[in-house]
C-alpha cells in the first residue's frame, strides 16, 4: 500500500523526461538483440556442433578413419579447388542433374498435359504410366547397363525415369483440377482452344505442376549418386567412390556437402519460379509482403 | 388448320403489342410529373423460347417452358432454389443444351454474357486483365469498363486482394466490355451484404438504362426483384405460374407504399398464403416483411 501511494504523488513529467534517452537507446538495444536472435541463433546449434566435432578429433577421441576432421575437410576442400578437380566434377554433374531433368520433367510434363486433356489420352496411356511408376527407377540399373553400357546414356536415361513420374503425376493431377467454374467462363466470353489453355487450363494447373518440378529436383541428386557410383569417370559421385577406395574419408565428406549444397540451390531456384509465377496466389502474396 | 393456328398466333402478338403499349402509358401515367423515361437505345435481342424442357437423370426440371422477352426488357426470374430458375439462365446462355424445345434470338447471333454467382475471376490474371479476357488486347476498353464500375484505381491488383462486392463489380464490368445483347445474371449479389447488393442494384439498373441491352436476372430475393424487374417470372415445379409487370417508377423506393404491396402479393403468393390487408396504420412494414423473407428462405 505504502508504495501506491508513493508512486501516486511522484511527478510523471520528471520521470518522463529524464527516462526519453534511456528508453530510446534500449528500444534500439532490443532491436539490435531481436535482429541477432533472428539471424545468429540458427547457426548457433551447427556452430557447437562443428566445434565439438573439432575437439573429438584433435583429442584422438574420433579416429579420422571414421570421420575426418572439419578442418582437413576444409582443407581438402579447398586444395580440390585450386587444382580445379572440385570445378569439373561439379560441372560434370550439374549437367547430368540439368540434363536429365529437362529430359525426364519435359516428357512428364508433355505427357502430363497430353493425358490432363484429352480422356482419349488418358485411357490409352495412364495405366501403362501407373505401372511403370511403381517400378523404383533404381532397380533398373542392371538392365540400364546392359541397354546403355555404362555409358553418360545410362546415368541420363536413370535421372530422366526418375524425374518423369512426380511431374507427370502432378502436371496430370494440376490439369484435372483446374476449376471447371473458370473454364465454362472462359468458354461463354469466347475463349477456345489454344487460348482458353493458355488464359486458363495452364495457370490454373500451375501450382500442381510446381509441386511436380520441387518433388522431382529433390529426386535428381538421389538418383545422381547412384548413378554416378556406376563406373564414371568425373562427378561428385564418381569423386566419393574415388575417395572411398583410398581411404580420403575428408574427399568423401567434401562430395556429400557439395550434394547438400547443389541441393540446396535446386530449392532456392524452384521457390524463386514459384513466387515469381505464383505471384497471383494468396499464399505467396503474403510471404512477398512479409 | 396451318393457316389458322398462324393467324392466331398473329393476333395473340398484336394483342401482346397492344396490351404492351397500354402498360407502357399505365406506367407513365404512374410516374406522373416524375423524371421522365430515360431515351433507352435498343441494342438488345428479344428472346424467345418455346416448349423449353429439360430433365437430369430422368427429373423433369423445366416442363415445357414459354416465354417471350421483349428486346431491352428486364426480366427477373424467381422461384424457389430447385425450382429450374438457373437451368433456365443456363439454357438461355447456351451452357447447357436443352432436351426438347426451341430457344430464339431476334438479334442474328447475339452477343451473351453470364454473370456468375461467383465473380469466376481468374485469379492469376490482374483486375484489368481480367476485364480484357477475349477482347484481343483491347486493354483501353477494359479500362473504361472499370471505370463504369468505379474501380479503375485497382486495375494493376490481384482479384484476391479485392473485397466480395468488388470482385462482383470486375465481373460486371467483363460482361458490359463486349456490349452484349443479353446480359443473364445467376444470382450475381447472393453472397453480397446487404449494402452492398442495393449498391449493386443501382449499379445494374443505371447501366442497363445507359446501355438499353436486355437483362435476365435470377434470384430468390423478392425485394431484389421488384426493385429491378420490368416483368417478374415465378417459375414452380418447372413451370411459369406468374408472369408480373412492374409499374414502379425508377429508381423505386423501398419504403414505397406500392412497393411493400407487391413485395407482399409475391411472397404470399409464393408462400401460398393469403396476403395482408394492406393496412395504413401499421407504418413500417419492413420488419414483418424480413421476418417473411426469412421463414422463406428456410
Amino acid at each position: 500500500m505504502g508504495t501506491l501511494t508513493r508512486d501516486f504523488h511522484h511527478p510523471p513529467q520528471t520521470a518522463a523526461t529524464a527516462d526519453v534517452a534511456p528508453a530510446a537507446a534500449s528500444a534500439r538495444l532490443l532491436r539490435q538483440w531481436t535482429w541477432l536472435r533472428q539471424h545468429l541463433l540458427p547457426w548457433l546449434v551447427p556452430l557447437l556442433l562443428l566445434s565439438s566435432w573439432q575437439l573429438a578429433s584433435q583429442t584422438g577421441w574420433l579416429s579420422s578413419r571414421i570421420l575426418p576432421e572439419p578442418w582437413a575437410v576444409a582443407r581438402a576442400f579447398w586444395s580440390l579447388s585450386v587444382s580445379g578437380e572440385l570445378f569439373l566434377h561439379a560441372k560434370t554433374s550439374l549437367w547430368r542433374a540439368t540434363s536429365g531433368f529437362l529430359i525426364g520433367g519435359g516428357l512428364g510434363l508433355l505427357l502430363g498435359l497430353l493425358t490432363g486433356t484429352f480422356r482419349v489420352a488418358e485411357t490409352l496411356l495412364d495405366t501403362t504410366l501407373q505401372m511403370i511408376r511403381n517400378i523404383p527407377a533404381l532397380a533398373l540399373i542392371p538392365l540400364v547397363i546392359l541397354w546403355f553400357g555404362i555409358d553418360e546414356s545410362a546415368k541420363l536415361f536413370l535421372v530422366s525415369v526418375g524425374v518423369f513420374f512426380p511431374v507427370y503425376l502432378n502436371t496430370f493431377h494440376g490439369i484435372r483440377s483446374v476449376d471447371a467454374g473458370l473454364i465454362e467462363m472462359a468458354r461463354s466470353y469466347g475463349l477456345s482452344g489454344w487460348s482458353l489453355y493458355r488464359d486458363v487450363i495452364l495457370p490454373g494447373a500451375l501450382p500442381s505442376i510446381l509441386v511436380g518440378v520441387r518433388f522431382a529436383l529433390g529426386l535428381v541428386w538421389v538418383l545422381l549418386i547412384v548413378a554416378e557410383t556406376i563406373s564414371a569417370q568425373a562427378g561428385i559421385g564418381y569423386m566419393t567412390m574415388n575417395a572411398r577406395e583410398f581411404l580420403q574419408t575428408d574427399v568423401v565428406l567434401v562430395g556429400i556437402l557439395l550434394y547438400a549444397l547443389l541441393g540446396k540451390l535446386a530449392d532456392v531456384l524452384s521457390r524463386r519460379l514459384e513466387t515469381h509465377w505464383l505471384r497471383w496466389h494468396p499464399s505467396y502474396q503474403s510471404r512477398s509482403k512479409r | 388448320m396451318n393457316a389458322g393456328i398462324q393467324s392466331l398466333y398473329l393476333a395473340r402478338t398484336e394483342l401482346m403489342q397492344l396490351k404492351q403499349e397500354l402498360d407502357q402509358d399505365a406506367a407513365q401515367e404512374f410516374s406522373g410529373t416524375a423524371s421522365p423515361p430515360p431515351a433507352v437505345s435498343k441494342t438488345g435481342t428479344a428472346v424467345r423460347l418455346h416448349g423449353l424442357e429439360k430433365a437430369y437423370q430422368g427429373r423433369a426440371i423445366l416442363k415445357s417452358l414459354h416465354l417471350e422477352i421483349d428486346a431491352g426488357e428486364f426480366v427477373v426470374v424467381i422461384g424457389r432454389s430447385g425450382c429450374g430458375k438457373s437451368t433456365l439462365l443456363r439454357l438461355i446462355a447456351g451452357l447447357e443444351q436443352a432436351d426438347a424445345g426451341t430457344l430464339e434470338f431476334s438479334a442474328a447471333d447475339p452477343a451473351i454474357r453470364v454473370m456468375f454467382q461467383d465473380s469466376r475471376l481468374l485469379p492469376w490474371k490482374s483486375v484489368l486483365d481480367n476485364v480484357a479476357l477475349g477482347l484481343d488486347g483491347q486493354t483501353r476498353l477494359a479500362q473504361q469498363a472499370l471505370a463504369n464500375v468505379a474501380l479503375a484505381d485497382r486495375a494493376r491488383e490481384w482479384p484476391a486482394v479485392l473485397s466480395g462486392g468488388q470482385r462482383q463489380r470486375v465481373a460486371l464490368a467483363r460482361a458490359l466490355v463486349h456490349e452484349p445483347a443479353l446480359l443473364l445474371l445467376d444470382e450475381p449479389l447472393g453472397a453480397l451484404d446487404a449494402l452492398t447488393r442495393i449498391e449493386m442494384q443501382t449499379l445494374i439498373e443505371d447501366l442497363w438504362q445507359e446501355r438499353g441491352f436486355t437483362a435476365v436476372l435470377v434470384t430468390h430475393d423478392v425485394q431484389e426483384a421488384i426493385a429491378l424487374a420490368d416483368r417478374m417470372i415465378l417459375i414452380e415445379d418447372g413451370q411459369i405460374t406468374l408472369d408480373q409487370r412492374v409499374h414502379l417508377p425508377r429508381p423505386r423506393q423501398r419504403g414505397h407504399a406500392e412497393f411493400a404491396a407487391l413485395e407482399d402479393k409475391i411472397l404470399a403468393r409464393i408462400l401460398n398464403r393469403p396476403a395482408r390487408a394492406p393496412d395504413a396504420d401499421l407504418g413500417d412494414l419492413s420488419l414483418l416483411k424480413t421476418v417473411n423473407q426469412v421463414t422463406w428462405a428456410i
